[in-house]
């Protein structure tokens, strides 16, 4: 009776598989929640195809004798007497009271297995730990256990039954409500200010998965974008090896406000006290002390060392930061790596020189209602800022 | 009247009052004034129904203009400012100033028709209950001139229908668009809690002699639970309002979440109310349903004592479901088990009252006329949108499925394929009682057909979008994703379902002066309404009515086989 039971439910579900797969050829989707390649998410997807069987069977049965009713007992032509009146059977109304009540046990009780085994799901030592800061509108990840910050573009190792390698993520919000939804990894999760939310994947290929935030956070919301790449535990093991230096490690610029003692710290500006040590010692509107730095001001050379000036000189601090200089601002996404990563503007653009020179000129160009103002600057300085941007890698 | 003496079938046939009313017709100026002063329950049911038609055109052609910016990806129609505005100010009038108006529209013009009364219980509340509403709709239209504010920015309200905290809080959103949005829905509920009261206490106090609640029509039944919804549910939402104004102009802080304030309360308080507002949407339409499947299949509604029971059913579950909404806030996992049951154990009265009407079908005669067309086409779509609903209540489904268009689609196949499709058919059934005038048959067919067209075109290709990962509110969307070509057939499904309500618009206009004359039962129909002249005078009936069944007029032109017989 019971293998049974589970024959039936495994053949209604094959079937249902088989025609969501037929639909999702014809329309092949990066973001399709049938394609699925985490654990999460294929718990969901298993669900979904019973649920989807299910109600399948119901549609078709009802709608059958609604048009078997409807074809059946059509007035025919002429005929003008009245049928005979039926007012209710108690046997028939508690029957289709009695079978709907049995089909919500079985549908309650699949339900309650996945959701309990996904949500409230162990975390194993092996696990990554990541938290998510939602902005306006775009993502912030930072790795605590790498003192790693980055932004828009996820990156986390591939997880296997040989080698699991979750990634827990804790998720929260800086300013509204936002969601982090990536369809082939998981269902979506709510980041609320004031609060934190947790969900975890653990993707079992390597490859690039998007999505974007799905709860409506204001004027940008369509184009908060997202991308997760999963990498090979050695891709992975670089790619925080790369993030983890800073700046002043790789490109030590002559008149760039360096932080003398601050050179060898790791991502240093990502670390709240390391940036306030350093903005204790060179106040950005400090005068400069070194000798060739005053003509930087008025440089026209369009250079790296020119635009760090123009970058650190004007407003661009105040949001940014670029570890390892005195640029510690948090209020928009850390650009220490901005070169690593392939889209700028959570991914309203990919990372070229000319879109990223158009959007520091004018961020409103490529994405209206974005929270990043147009500096007014000239073309040399934006192009000096862009120069200057392109080394950050 | 000496109705007491009288068998029932006679006392009938006294309050069958066919002569139409003679007067001076007035002056314009005079014709006007009375709209404006009147208490008439009929005259103001028509003038909720007339108020709501205008909206549905404009929020309409708001969903129309949504369509056009979504038809490429990357599409530069309208700015993405604009387009928030359109979507909030679409789902806002949609809900607020066309479903609650017309819906209460024809309460007000039926319930104390059906009921044997001669108006409403309170009439001068009435009328201050429509013109409140009417208010609160003019306001929320006029943040389009006046939501400008001292602050230079927004117009209309940009957040979305909702409305989730903290994006309301004056630091995110500045001016005073939100203010418009918040103090209209509080005015628009002021207006609803005052009819759902009038509702409450005419259907309790205002029957007419012989009709016990075992007797009362299943219209007024589902109104009466729609007003106790009404009065449970609108409440809390005027509070949140109330909440609301007081963060953005008092310094409260019960949603800025930068000073400690929850976005989760505002998601309670929103969804309490709004997920009964849903059951107040469609339970009117299931009313309508209720009393046109039988007339069309010319057989007594199946299962009466179970078809109130399910209703009210209805109304008492939807009241413990509304965290379904919440499903990827972050409750516990015991809150989401909750919630999955809780909204599963809807779907049982609801699936009671749809094998209901199918056993009505199962014997009958089904004529079909156009009332009856939409109320078929109904049926099928509330049971597609009655099983993506258990789809949702999945919650770990819900996970995925959760804001996106998927539930975009969901909820307009209950919105538009259950509730517009019986709002229309309601129209096309109750429009000769109302004008004395049959609408147009032919012209009616055509707007069924286009309906159904444009309907399924829109809303059934609206869930792939969603599966395919679209999320819902996006002002554009990359190419990439293969959304592109489900996009453009959604929208043009919305352009013929704009050509077919053009069509219902031009039939009320041309039928009012042209149309055949209806006399005052045009359907062979059993209640009430239609044993009085079409339109029926100020006073309703001439001699208090008294009923012996639940179909009193069946009970007159059978009299060889009434159904007082049988009760």
């Amino acid at each position: 009776m019971k293998t049974r039971a589970i024959l039936f439910r495994r053949s209604i579900t094959a079937a249902a598989q088989l025609l969501v797969c037929a639909c999702a050829k014809a329309a092949p989707s990066s973001t399709s929640i049938f394609s699925n390649k985490s654990t999460p998410a294929h718990q969901l997807n298993d669900l979904s195809m019973f649920v989807l069987a299910i109600t399948g069977l119901i549609y078709v049965g009802v709608s059958s004798l609604l048009v078997y009713a409807i074809v059946k007992f059509r007035a025919r032509k002429g005929d003008t007497t009245e049928p005979p009146q039926v007012f209710g059977s108690m046997q028939i109304e508690l029957s289709w009271t009695i079978i709907p009540i049995l089909i919500i046990v079985v549908l309650f009780l699949a339900t309650a297995r996945v959701l309990f085994s996904v949500q409230d799901a162990q975390k194993p030592a092996s696990a990554l730990d990541v938290i998510v800061v939602g902005h306006q509108f775009w993502w912030e990840f930072r790795y605590p256990q790498y003192n790693v910050v980055t932004a828009n573009e996820l990156h986390v190792p591939v997880s296997s039954k040989q080698a699991p390698r979750p990634t827990f993520m804790k998720l929260t919000s800086a300013d509204v409500m936002h969601s982090f939804w990536v369809p082939q990894l998981d269902g979506k999760t709510d980041l609320l200010p004031n609060r934190v939310n947790e969900m975890w994947i653990d993707p079992q290929q390597t490859g690039m998965f998007e999505g974007q935030c799905a709860q409506f956070c204001g004027p940008e919301h369509a184009k908060m974008l997202l991308r997760v790449y999963v990498d090979t535990p050695e891709q992975f093991k670089e790619w925080i090896a790369g993030q983890q230096r800073t700046q002043a490690e790789l490109t030590a610029v002559p008149g760039g406000l360096q932080p003398g003692a601050n050179e060898t710290a790791p991502n240093a500006g990502n670390r709240g006290g390391a940036g306030q040590a350093l903005v204790s010692k060179v106040p950005p509107n400090s005068p400069t002390t070194q000798g060739n730095v005053a003509e930087l001001g008025e440089s026209q050379e369009i250079s790296a060392r020119t635009g760090q000036y123009v970058f650190e000189h004007e407003a661009c601090i105040s949001c940014h930061t670029v570890a390892g200089t005195v640029a510690t601002g948090r209020y928009g996404p850390d650009l220490t790596h901005l070169m690593s990563r392939e889209t700028i503007a959570s991914g309203a653009a990919t990372n070229t020189k000319e879109n990223l020179l158009g959007w520091v000129g004018d961020p409103n160009q490529i994405k209206p209602g974005s929270l990043m103002p147009a500096m007014h600057l000239s073309d040399g300085q934006n192009q000096q800022i862009t120069a200057y941007l392109l080394t950050l890698k | 009247m000496g109705t007491d003496s009288m068998p029932a079938p006679q006392g009938i046939e006294a309050g069958l009052d066919q002569t139409s009313v003679v007067s001076r017709p007035g002056t314009y100026l005079e014709v006007i004034h009375g709209w404006i002063v009147t208490v008439d329950h009929k005259r103001l049911g028509i003038l909720y129904i007339c108020y709501a038609l205008v909206f549905l055109l404009v929020a309409g052609s708001e969903a129309l203009l949504i369509r056009i910016q979504l038809f490429y990806p990357h599409n530069n129609f309208v700015s993405p400012f604009t387009f928030n505005r359109l979507f909030t100010m679409h789902g806002t009038t949609m809900v607020f100033l066309v479903g609650m108006p017309i819906l209460f529209g024809f309460g007000n013009y039926l319930v104390p028709l059906m009921i044997g009364a001669r108006d409403m219980a309170f009439p001068r509340l009435n009328a201050f209950s429509f013109w409140i509403s009417a208010f609160a709709g003019l306001l929320l239209y006029y943040s389009f001139i006046g939501g400008v504010g001292l602050y230079g920015t927004g117009s209309a309200p940009d957040v979305a229908w909702f409305a989730y905290a903290p994006l309301t809080e004056k630091a995110f959103s500045p001016g005073h668009s939100t203010d418009y949005w918040a103090v209209s829905i509080l005015a628009n509920g002021i207006g609803s809690i005052g009819t759902a009261i009038n509702i409450l206490a005419t259907v309790f106090c205002m029957r007419c002699k012989g009709m016990t609640l075992s007797r009362i029509p299943l219209l007024p039944w589902l109104y009466a639970t729609v007003s106790f919804l009404v009065l449970v549910a609108v409440s809390p939402l005027t509070a949140a309002q109330a909440m609301l104004l007081i963060d953005r102009y008092l310094g409260g802080h019960f949603f800025d979440t930068q000073m400690g304030g929850s976005a989760i309360l505002w998601a309670h308080f929103f969804w309490i109310f709004g997920h009964p507002e849903v059951y107040v949407l469609v339970l009117p339409a299931f009313a309508f349903a209720n009393e046109i499947i039988p007339v069309f299949s010319r057989k007594a509604i199946f299962g009466y004592p179970a078809m109130v029971a399910a209703s009210v059913g209805i109304g008492f579950i939807s009241l413990g479901v509304w965290a379904h909404h919440m499903f990827t806030i972050g409750m516990t996992s015991f809150g989401n088990a909750f919630f999955t049951l809780s909204t599963m154990l809807v779907s049982i009265p609801t699936g009671i009252k749809t094998f209901n009407w199918l056993a009505t079908l199962w014997g009958g005669k089904i004529r079909f006329a156009t009332p009856m067309l939409f109320s078929i086409a109904f049926l099928f779509q509330w049971v597609i949108a009655g099983l993506t609903g258990i789809m949702l209540s999945v919650s770990a489904w819900n996970w995925q499925l959760h804001n996106s268009y998927f539930v975009v689609a969901h909820f307009h196949y209950v919105l538009v394929g259950a509730i517009v499709f019986m709002i229309f058919a309601a129209i096309y059934y109750w429009y000769p009682k109302m004008t004395g005038r049959m609408l147009d048959e032919r012209l009616g067919k055509w707007h069924f057909w286009l309906m159904v067209i444009g309907f399924h075109l829109t809303f059934d290709v609206m869930h792939f979008p969603g599966l395919l990962g679209m999320p819902r509110q996006i002002f554009t969307y990359e190419p990439d994703r293969g959304w592109t070509l489900l996009n453009q057939i959604v929208s043009v499904g919305g352009f013929i379902q704009g050509i077919a309500v053009l069509i219902l618009a031009y039939n009320l206009v041309h039928s009012y002066f042209r149309g055949k004359e209806a006399g005052p039962d045009p359907w062979d129909a059993w209640t009430l309404e239609w044993s009085t002249s079409s339109p029926p005078p100020a006073y309703n009936f001439v001699v208090d009515p008294v009923v012996a069944s639940r179909r009193p007029l069946w009970d007159l032109k059978h009299p060889e086989d009434p159904d007082s017989a049988f009760e």
